[in-house]
């Protein structure tokens, strides 16, 4: 039970106060406080929370940002910034006494500069969105979060996020190039932009993954790629986890970067192969997707190069797509393992750890041992090529205990991750879910320090407060709902 | 720990200290009575400005804390030369994910370059293009703020956002923020084999509009540099059977563009014959890039500017600036420009985007100059507040950066 910030009760009082204020600032229609459009922005993706904002304000310009900001700064009034609410940390759920600023209306791409290989767009434009604007051209924007049909860019920004493909091609912030950033205070400043490597400090490093904690950023540029001449990707089947832990182990110590190395275990291949039917083969403990890209010279050399190592190590299966359509079928399952997990359960609980990668077959017996006194199921997919881990767990919300249980058990997985040598989060992010944890991960000065760069930012510690650190000292017995399947946020929005 | 005097040329005398392990480092930095500067092999002891303290010398913490392979990270004390960890890489076929240029000839000393001293510098070579500075790969390290406390930052895994990226705002902190002890990285293969392509080119335009084809390819090109007196040079990295694929299918379509715009425009030089596309071998194309990323052809002029720009605004720059030699690195975004003399207004007043560095130039011309780029000032405020953050009594490295 992770607990919301307690809310400043005068700052709730002035409500009335401050909505007009914020009229005064954006277009009337721009400023939400009416509870039934309230509704849509009490939650993120981490839906077991929900909380009701004092007003929703929808800027349309970098000025009006500014505005609310150096008024709210003025005011004191607390700030939560909001992307697409995607996030599956509860990065972006509201403060009862804090304004939710909106970068919906952000949504132009600004420039696209094949010259430079770069974008300009707004920070409420959609991951996918950049790659469509610059498809016909051949190129595209390499970091490739699930939800990236949904979740924009700022949110990326302020999540790091990252993808299927992140070993090969970076996070979010390997492939950002600028920003533009409302501080706390209401000053507009650029970091970066189409040249590389800014002299001073490297803020724009800062940023990006701070969660929304150091302001708001309303435009992105980011680098783009010539897209691959080809891809192919290759289906391998193991008697066991660990030989499956090997062959990735081999595949990296021949010198090959695959473009994607995922891996599931046998619950998530049955319940992947039960929802979709791509023809995984459902007698092996572990399944890897290994998708090599690049010129068809040399995806054809390591298909056949990933093959031997497969065989080398013990494989009982293996397919190599032979088109784009089989490439895709093989993605499909992969792609579909949480909804096809949401099939067979109520409620799945998605965890986001990542361990050094030869860990792999001693946290997964572990996650078995715990699934057994946690009395709850577990299906596990693994970003395998670096060691970034997705255990679901499966629980029923409407069954009294089991919510509690399935986030007592997921705080043990990540702790495991930890004391492994890993750490609580790949790239999901920290947010309200895992803060409480950081204590385990970070000692008292390591999280002083954080705190420090925080209060350089932001000294009133009014931005996207309660996330992150964990510096609550009251907890508010309030804003945990059961939201059962059905009701879920996005339920059309892939995941994995 | 131990300490010794020394003096400086033309300086005020300075002790140096030699911590021996990351607890020594954090009580000399809490108990010292002077500033401290922190100092690995001092390789770009010469770039910036000098700073007011006594030195922190941390060539004891040196070894290899961990390196595993299969894991593709790497943790080492900061004081670890970069031979040392090249040497180590290379017996596992692997190197650094990003390519630490070696700046020895061009700035006249051959101190031995340290991991931590590359980091905090975040000085990135040629493949910084394709595979990103030090900054992108700088995982997590373990370090002393200004204040004497220990923490740590990142992590040692590849993946990883929890928390504030702290190793981002240290790379290219020039250790003003804080003393690293032990740093984490991530490596990569090295490739099979490699060959550079060298496309006569006769201006920086021509060379920066092929050097953008070039990048824009599907054909995986890692660096792309031009040097008027050699040409436009792009460089392929990787399986020796996909490099050779990958430059025929380069030749090819660099060809058509030369014909394509051959025929559109035919410049003043029309019956000048068209010099031929050469290629280098894997031990020519790597000593070349060696020199490249170094700039080490600027080696005999006293003042060379180090400037990053849009790409394709490299040539108007250049126009602008009418350096006596340049180089051209990045697909054009680096232009290393030489001088006699440091004129910093008019270098700084030629960029409209980006930013220049007084890379090399005697000592009364950086103390004359600012060697780094002023900053506007809501970002300079930032950037004092974040500094007061690690170091609020100024103990780091006063002065270095200006």
């Amino acid at each position: 039970m992770i607990c919301l910030p307690t809310p400043d009760a005068a700052l709730v009082a002035r409500r009335a106060e401050i909505v007009r204020a914020l009229r005064a600032v954006v277009r009337r229609d721009n400023v939400i406080d009416d509870d039934v459009r309230l509704a849509a922005y009490e939650t993120d993706a981490l839906t077991a929370y929900r909380q009701r904002p004092l007003a929703v304000a929808l800027p349309e310009s970098t000025a009006e940002v500014a505005a609310i900001l150096r008024y709210a700064a003025r005011e004191g009034v607390k700030v939560v910034p909001r992307g697409a609410g995607t996030s599956l940390s509860g990065g972006a759920i509201p403060a009862a006494d804090a304004i939710v600023v909106g970068l919906g209306k952000f949504n132009r791409i600004l420039e696209v500069d094949y010259p430079n290989r770069c974008v300009v767009a707004q920070s409420g434009v959609t991951n996918l969105a950049i790659s469509h604007a610059v498809a016909a051209e051949g190129f595209y924007y390499a970091p490739d979060p699930s939800s990236q049909i949904a979740c924009t860019i700022g949110g990326n920004v302020a999540e790091n996020s990252g993808g299927v493909h992140c070993l090969k091609y970076g996070l979010t912030t390997n492939n950002v190039l600028g920003l533009e950033l409302v501080t706390p205070d209401g000053d507009v400043v650029r970091l970066g932009g189409k040249h590389l490597d800014s002299g001073g400090y490297d803020l724009l490093g800062l940023v990006v993954g701070s969660e929304g904690l150091l302001g708001i950023v309303t435009e992105v540029t980011v680098r783009i790629l010539r897209r691959p001449e080809t891809a192919r990707a290759l289906l391998i089947g193991f008697g066991a986890v660990e030989s499956a832990g090997a062959c990735v182990a081999a595949i990296i110590a021949a010198g090959i970067t695959p473009a994607g190395m995922e891996m599931m275990d046998a619950p998530a291949i049955q319940a992947a192969e039960a929802f979709v039917g791509v023809g995984y083969p459902l007698d092996v403990a572990a399944l890897l997707i290994v998708e090599l890209d690049g010129p068809v010279v040399e995806v054809d050399l390591l298909v056949e190069r990933v093959a031997t190592i497969a065989r080398a190590n013990g494989a009982t299966y293996e397919r190599a797509s032979a088109n784009e359509r089989e490439r895709l079928a093989f993605w499909a399952g992969r792609k579909a393992a949480f909804p096809a997990v949401g099939r067979i359960s109520a409620d799945y609980y998605c965890m986001d750890g990542t361990i050094p990668r030869r860990e792999l077959p001693r946290v997964l017996g572990a996650i078995a041992e715990m699934s057994e006194r946690f009395r709850l199921r577990v299906a596990n997919v693994f970003h395998a090529g670096d060691g970034n881990l997705h255990p679901l767990i499966l629980y029923d919300a409407n069954v009294p205990g089991e919510l509690d249980r399935a986030e007592a058990f997921g705080a043990e997985i990540l702790k495991l991750c930890v004391d492994m040598g890993g750490v609580l989060t790949g790239e999901h992010g920290v947010g309200l879910e895992k803060r409480d944890l950081m204590t385990y991960q970070f000692a008292d000065t390591d999280l002083e320090v954080q705190h420090r760069i925080k209060h350089a930012f932001d000294p009133d510690v009014r931005f996207n407060p309660g996330k992150v650190f964990p510096t609550l000292r009251r907890c508010a017995e309030q804003g945990r709902e059961h939201v059962h399947s059905g009701s879920e946020r996005f339920p059309d929005l892939p995941r994995f | 720990m131990s300490a010794a005097s020394t003096t400086a040329p033309g300086a005020t005398p300075q002790r140096t200290l030699r911590p021996r392990d990351a607890a020594d480092v954090a009580e000399i930095v809490a108990t010292h009575p002077r500033a401290l500067e922190p100092l690995g092999g001092g390789a770009l002891r010469d770039v910036g400005h000098d700073a007011e303290a006594d030195v922190l010398a941390l060539d004891a913490l040196a070894g290899l804390v961990a390196y595993e392979p299969e894991e593709l990270v790497l943790t080492a004390l900061a004081g670890t030369p970069l031979a040392t960890l090249e040497r180590e890489l290379a017996a596992r076929a692997q190197r650094l994910a990003f390519e630490p240029p070696d700046f020895g000839a061009l700035l006249g000393a051959a101190r031995p370059r340290t991991i931590g001293g590359v980091l905090a510098a975040n000085l990135a070579g040629s493949r910084r293009v394709s595979a990103g500075a030090a900054r992108d790969h700088f995982l997590g390290c373990e370090a002393v703020t200004g204040r004497g406390e220990r923490f740590k930052g990142g992590g040692r895994v590849v993946k990883n956002v929890t928390g504030y990226d702290l190793p981002k705002l240290l790379a290219g902190s020039w250790g003003t923020l804080a003393v690293l002890t032990s740093v984490t990285v991530r490596v990569a293969p090295l490739p099979e084999t490699e060959r550079t392509l060298v496309v006569p080119s006769a201006t920086a335009a021509d060379a920066v509009t092929a050097m953008s084809a070039a990048l824009g390819s599907p054909h995986d090109v890692s660096a792309a540099a031009f040097d008027a007196e050699r040409g436009c040079l792009l460089r392929l990295e990787g399986f020796a059977a996909s490099v050779d694929a990958r430059g025929a299918a380069l030749l090819r379509t660099l060809r058509e563009g030369a014909e394509r715009d051959g025929a559109a425009a035919p410049g003043p030089d029309a019956d000048v014959p068209r010099a031929e596309i050469a290629l280098l071998g894997a031990g020519e194309s790597r000593a070349l890039w060696s020199e490249i990323g170094g700039a080490a052809a600027l080696t005999g002029w006293p003042v060379v500017w180090r400037i990053s720009v849009p790409p394709s605004d490299a040539p108007r720059v250049l126009a602008a600036l009418a350096p006596e030699r340049y180089l051209l690195d990045w697909g054009g975004g680096l232009i290393w420009a030489a001088f006699s003399a440091a004129d910093a207004a008019r270098v700084r007043g030629a960029l409209r985007e980006g930013h220049a560095t007084l890379f090399k130039a005697p000592r009364e011309a950086r103390a004359a100059n600012a060697v780094f780029h002023p900053q506007p000032a809501a970002l300079a405020a930032a950037s004092r507040r974040v500094k007061h953050a690690f170091d609020p009594g100024g103990r780091l490295s006063p002065g270095r950066l200006g």
